[in-house]
């Protein structure tokens, strides 16, 4: 590995694609890794000969395990480990946002159905249960009632892995037909789009249609606030209005998916992910 | 991106030809048309295509 820039994938989404194509007309050499056929020295000198790492594979476990190997090894990472085991972990990201005092929805972790059905009763029907590690919507259950919610518990508890053990239960905002996500590459908002959805659950992976959104200065302020509490790099940060307008961070993502977003916003999301990414080799800069 | 076709392969599950682009890329998923199976290209050269593996718990943006 001696090229500049190491682009590490699994299945090659959309992204991925729009992302290699947008590298390829950039004068920078650079190598893909598909993260399935790599193994990595732990132990001993770095063998990396890249400067810098770009993760775009799939899996959570595996780029978080690459990623720290990679970052241990001095390369710089995009993203950082860190910011990816923030942004992967629902909890880790709330607890951070909340920690640099940003509005969120009310949120309870629980670590028994017993105690789960104490935490929705004091949030307050409907209760939202996310896993919290997953994405694209899944497993993310509405319970409208004790009823609901006694059912679901159970399921989890007989049929989940040990990461649901944990109940991570949110207050179901009362939103007006729409999320926002706005994209922050290297701290600068670039883009945002509105999610729009029939349904309660406003996933572009789940059906919801996008539109853009402009980015007006408390969407930007909120956006970048939160993908610095993350630890920065390049992210998508998910927040929903309250029917009276107040802004919500829900979450933010490490390796975003874009394509539905080029179009509506007339930005070139990839583009500006790749210069920001050249920039970080020019400047030594982690992400 | 090209999509002129420049080659068939079978697809692994219900033998269709495939009509492949010229631009294909390692990593890449492809819906079979004939069966709608997702196959994954594992490798260009030589060219090997497999059944795309099922979506895992922890994959996602």
């Amino acid at each position: 590995m001696s090229d500049p820039l190491l682009f590490l994938h699994a299945r090659l989404r959309v992204e991925e694609k729009l992302l290699l194509q947008a590298l390829a007309a950039r004068d920078l050499p650079f190598q893909t890794q598909d993260i399935r056929q790599l193994h990595l020295q732990v132990d001993g000198p770095s063998q990396v000969g890249a400067s810098l790492v770009w993760d775009r594979s799939l899996s959570f476990g595996r780029a978080l395990s690459a990623m720290r190997t990679f970052s241990a090894a001095g390369v710089i990472c995009l993203n950082r480990p860190e910011v990816i085991a923030t942004c992967g972990d629902k909890l880790q990201t709330h607890l951070a946002l909340s920690q640099a005092g940003l509005p969120t929805p009310r949120t309870r972790v629980a670590f028994s159905a017993a105690s789960a059905l104490e935490a929705c009763e004091e949030l307050g029907w409907p209760v939202v249960i996310k896993p919290i590690v997953g994405s694209w919507g899944r497993l993310v259950s509405r319970l409208n009632d004790r009823d609901a919610a006694e059912a679901v518990f159970e399921h989890r508890e007989m049929l989940g892995d040990w990461t649901h053990g944990s109940f991570y239960l949110q207050e179901l905002v009362d939103k007006p037909g729409r999320d926002l996500r706005v994209f922050v590459i290297g701290g600068e908002p670039i883009a945002a789009i509105e999610r729009r959805s029939e349904h309660w659950v406003t996933n572009t992976a789940r059906g919801a249609s996008t539109a853009n959104r402009v980015l007006d200065e408390p969407l930007c302020q909120l956006a970048i606030a939160a993908a610095d509490a993350v630890g920065g790099g390049q992210v998508a940060v998910d927040l929903v209005e309250r029917r009276d307008g107040e802004l919500l961070v829900l979450e933010v993502n490490h390796s975003m998916e874009f394509r539905n977003s080029i179009e509506v916003t007339g930005v070139d999301i990839p583009g500006r992910m790749v210069d920001d990414a050249l920039s970080r080799i020019r400047e030594g800069v982690a992400g | 991106m090209n999509s002129e076709t420049i080659t068939t392969a079978p697809c692994p599950e219900c033998a269709a030809a495939l009509q492949l682009p010229a631009d294909l890329l390692a990593g890449e998923v492809l819906p079979c048309e004939d069966c709608g199976a997702d196959l994954e290209v594992t490798s260009l050269t030589p060219l090997q295509i497999a059944l795309a593996p099922e979506v895992e718990e922890d994959w996602g943006e």
